[in-house]
């Protein structure tokens, strides 16, 4: 009996023991508070599929040997720059989704590209610079959304007439235009079947490169160099391709959120979209070197439910909004307890 | 007599996890004498030195069976400062100095000489000030002692190597209670004519006396200066020998004259013919592991074996042509120039490389068997893929699993199936990956590097014979690099001993063990003239 709790507990990991226990705990309380279970049931399916494209944006890099991309807004930026120039020719509809991330993924492959030239003359430290590089490129960006010269009154700042909002609104082009693709319900549940479909459509098209002969090069650069080396490939390509994947796995990643969620945010919204993204795959299992789709399927259910689930809780609990309070401490929680312990990764 | 004895060292016994390395070890070191200890590498040298000093990985691996006597009194160290504190001293091969203290702060440090203040006075002894002036001339002192004349106040960071290692000495014996110092290895940075002036500072040392011991594999310095020598093999002491009983020949004889027992056997042996493979002015620079100038003919069919003492450029050789390190010079396989550096080309002509470095080079530590051993064969020659639309090729999984279930059958590795992870397998049975790994390239021409270490005796066996299979039924020409001579005696038809980068020469297996020891030691062309 011991041996199998000493056994599960291995296989489990901490994070996530801790993690799944919390959710448990929050899930009797909001039985026992009288929350309405199904409305949270399709709350948190639809966070799920909004916020996994941007989890499952970690693995390549992983793979590559990177670390966590924790450079991600790097991608965002390239999401955003092909949503609001498809709203400036007011597309509307799957038009638009489909302008946007056609303008987006080419942007998002040079960015890639360039940020991979970096990481390779950097090779160790990836983490930290990539940290800086999001941080940077946010703050870049902001000139940019008040600069560019867009016209769409939906868009520009309503008095002075130039610059971008802060908060643009979807409604008259992709807002919901996967959640509500063949979505049907349960019951009180809604089924965001479009989203979920299109994040299984991208999983599996990971998982197929994984099997290529590239993919498999990829990985093996990333998990053993030398050994890497002694099979003929070439390193420097491989994380630089890893990169790029990232990017633009993290640019559909933010057009799949900001379609569900019905905004783009520009300026500093994007700033810390990487951290939950890498709190939520080191959640599921995976370590900065080791990860798989698995991982970022399991980590973002319990990362998103703990979130769905919490709020209404400690709102109905305690006054004030310590919900933030709590994300926060999961998130840089988790990260900070993978970082310095969790090299190994689970299985 | 026994009051003359400085340091005893009583039938010491060691073994790691079962593997015996020291069996009944006995040392002697009187006042004022300069003992050499000689020994190929893993004949029990440093575990010895890391008995002697307290190491804690002694201790960790449940420590020695035998007495320490110093003086007369038994002791047991259970780290290096404790040694230390009964006054043993060690110079070490690598220098730990630090560049940007003068020489003086260097010999003083941690035990320099202060004065007290008004602080220091109330808080203790650690905010007392450094005696500049004190502490100087304490090491002028020391250094006139070795015939030093440099100046003790230069930093240490642009001296030449050679001054460091007196630097070092200089330390130990700046120590007041100093007896005996440990030399390890000292003179294999040092040019001739500053080795010439440290052996002098040793007997200065002795002379004053302090007991010396001398570790080197430069046996004429050995012989020039040690008073006796002890000659290790194989965890055991063969001899000890006096300065006049002692000779190059005679130690190195002694060194490597092991019963060679027949781990395997070899057959046949290859008449020379075309070589496969045209080896010119190989220079490899891997750290540790320089190779400077190496040229040979490498015959097809044959087992060609690379031997050497450890640092001397043996291991280089096939990491350099497999292009794991930056290599120059030319390579020509059969009759087609290959350019050096590019792993990729050597893997797509048909040659293999099972590295020494199992852990670190030769495996997916985290990923599966079957993965392990396809994964180089899929890079670079595009084996083991399927084609599932036209624009999409992807692995074949039911190709590799046949594939990995014959090699497991093949090579007789014993696992739970080809799932499971390499990291949970013995060690034999992970070498017998890489080779399983090696051979799914289908290679003409195989390299081995260090096969069986780290694998048990009975594993041994096996991957010898596993290469020796190979080599008869498929007419892989392999080239085998081992730290263990009589492995390679026993396996292959020529074998080329490396010496400071260099090739000192080639011998047939059954060449005496005089000729390999010389060869090892770099006095071989000597051997003639010291006869006469």
């Amino acid at each position: 009996m011991k041996n199998f709790i000493d056994l599960a507990y291995n296989k489990i990991g901490l994070p996530r023991l801790i993690i799944t226990i919390f959710l448990l705990v929050f899930l009797i309380a909001a039985a026992v508070v009288d929350l309405s279970i199904p409305m949270l049931t399709g709350s948190l399916l639809v966070r799920v599929g909004m916020n996994a494209v941007l989890v499952l944006a970690l693995i390549p890099a992983i793979k590559a040997g990177t670390g966590l991309n924790l450079a991600l807004p790097l991608g965002i930026m390239c999401g955003l720059v092909g949503a609001v120039i498809a709203i400036e020719y007011k597309l509307a509809g799957a038009t638009s989704f489909a302008v946007a991330l056609a303008i987006a993924i080419p942007l998002a492959i040079i960015v890639g590209y360039l940020y991979g030239l970096v990481l390779n003359r950097i090779k160790g430290q990836e983490m930290i610079v990539g940290t800086y590089v999001g941080f940077s490129v946010v703050s870049g960006m902001c000139i940019f959304w008040l600069l560019a010269p867009f016209k769409n009154p939906e868009m520009v700042w309503a008095y002075g007439g130039t610059g971008l909002r802060n908060t643009i609104l979807l409604h008259s082009s992709f807002d919901k235009i996967l959640n509500n693709f063949l979505g049907f319900k349960i019951g009180e549940i809604e089924i965001p079947t479009g989203l979920l479909l299109f994040f299984g459509l991208l999983c599996f098209l990971v998982w197929l490169f994984g099997k290529t002969r590239t993919g498999n090069a990829m990985h093996v650069a990333g998990s053993n160099p030398r050994f890497a080396l002694s099979c003929g490939i070439n390193i420097d390509q491989m994380r630089i391709l890893g990169t790029v994947l990232s990017t633009v796995l993290a640019c559909i990643g933010i057009l799949v959120y900001c379609q569900s969620y019905g905004f783009l945010q520009l300026y500093q919204g994007p700033l810390m979209m990487a951290f939950p993204a890498a709190a939520a795959i080191l959640i599921g299992g995976a370590s900065p070197k080791k990860a798989a789709i698995s991982h970022v399927i399991i980590g973002t259910f319990l990362f998103q439910s703990l979130l769905v689930v919490a709020p209404p809780v400690i709102n109905v609990l305690v006054e004030g909004s310590f919900s933030e309070v709590f994300r926060g401490i999961v998130s840089n929680g988790v990260i900070l307890y993978a970082l310095a312990t969790r090299w190994e990764g689970g299985e | 007599m026994e009051s003359n004895c400085l340091l005893k060292l009583d039938k010491i016994c060691k073994s790691y996890y079962g593997n015996q390395v020291l069996k009944d070890v006995c040392l002697e070191i009187k006042k004022g004498e300069i003992h050499g200890l000689v020994g190929e590498n893993g004949a029990g040298k440093s575990t010895l030195m890391n008995i002697l000093f307290g190491m804690p990985v002694i201790q960790q691996t449940g420590g020695y069976e035998g007495d320490v006597l110093l003086e007369g009194n038994q002791v047991c160290f259970t780290c290096p400062s404790e040694a230390m504190g009964y006054g043993i001293g060690m110079v070490h091969q690598e220098f730990m100095l630090i560049p940007g203290f003068t020489v003086a702060e260097n010999i003083k440090l941690n035990r320099e000489r202060t004065k007290p203040n008004l602080v220091s006075r109330m808080l203790g002894k650690k905010m007392e000030i450094i005696d500049v002036q004190r502490n100087r001339h304490e090491a002028r002192a020391s250094l006139d002692r070795l015939g030093m004349s440099f100046d003790e106040m230069m930093p240490v960071g642009g001296l030449p190597v050679g001054y460091m290692q007196f630097i070092e000495v200089a330390r130990e014996i700046d120590k007041e209670n100093t007896k005996i110092v440990v030399f390890d290895e000292p003179t294999a940075v040092l040019t001739e004519s500053e080795a010439e002036q440290f052996l002098d500072t040793a007997r200065k040392l002795a002379a004053d006396g302090m007991g010396v011991l001398f570790i080197s594999h430069r046996l004429d310095e050995i012989v020039s200066l040690c008073d006796r020598i002890t000659v290790l093999r194989d965890g055991e002491v063969v001899a000890v020998l006096n300065k006049g009983e002692a000779s190059i020949q005679r130690i190195a004889e002694l060194m490597v004259g092991r019963q060679i027992n027949r781990m395997a056997t070899r057959e046949k042996t290859v008449q020379a013919g075309k070589p496969i493979l045209e080896i010119r002015n190989l220079a490899v620079d891997m750290p540790g592991e320089k190779v400077k100038e190496f040229s040979l003919d490498l015959y097809e069919g044959e087992i060609l074996g690379i031997g050497g003492l450890a640092g001397h450029g043996k291991i280089g050789i096939a990491n350099g042509i497999m292009g794991m390190y930056p290599a120059t010079g030319s390579l020509v396989k059969q009759d087609k120039s290959l350019p050096l550096g590019d792993t990729m080309r050597m893997l797509q002509e048909n040659m293999a490389f099972v590295s020494e470095d199992r852990r670190g080079v030769g495996l997916l530590w985290e990923e599966s068997i079957e993965h392990n051993i396809i994964i180089a064969a899929m890079q670079s020659q595009k084996k083991f893929l399927k084609r599932i639309t036209p624009l999409l090729t992807i692995e074949d999984g039911a190709m590799i699993q046949e594939h990995t279930l014959k090699m497991i059958k093949d090579l007789d590795i014993r696992c739970v199936g080809p799932q499971q992870l390499v990291k949970r397998l013995s060690g034999g049975n992970q070498q017998k990956i890489c080779i399983a790994r090696a051979i799914t390239l289908s290679p003409d021409i195989l390299f081995v590097s260090e096969p069986t270490r780290g694998i048990d005796i009975g594993a041994k066996r096996i991957v010898l014979e596993l290469l020796l299979q190979l080599n008869r039924d498929l007419g892989v020409t392999i080239v085998m690099t081992s730290s263990e001579l009589a492995e390679l005696r026993s396996v292959c038809d020529r074998i080329a001993i490396i010496y400071e980068g260099r090739l000192e020469g080639v011998l047939p297996p059954d060449a005496p063990d005089l000729d390999f020891g010389l060869m090892m030691a770099g006095e071989f062309e000597h051997k003639g003239a010291d006869q006469a």
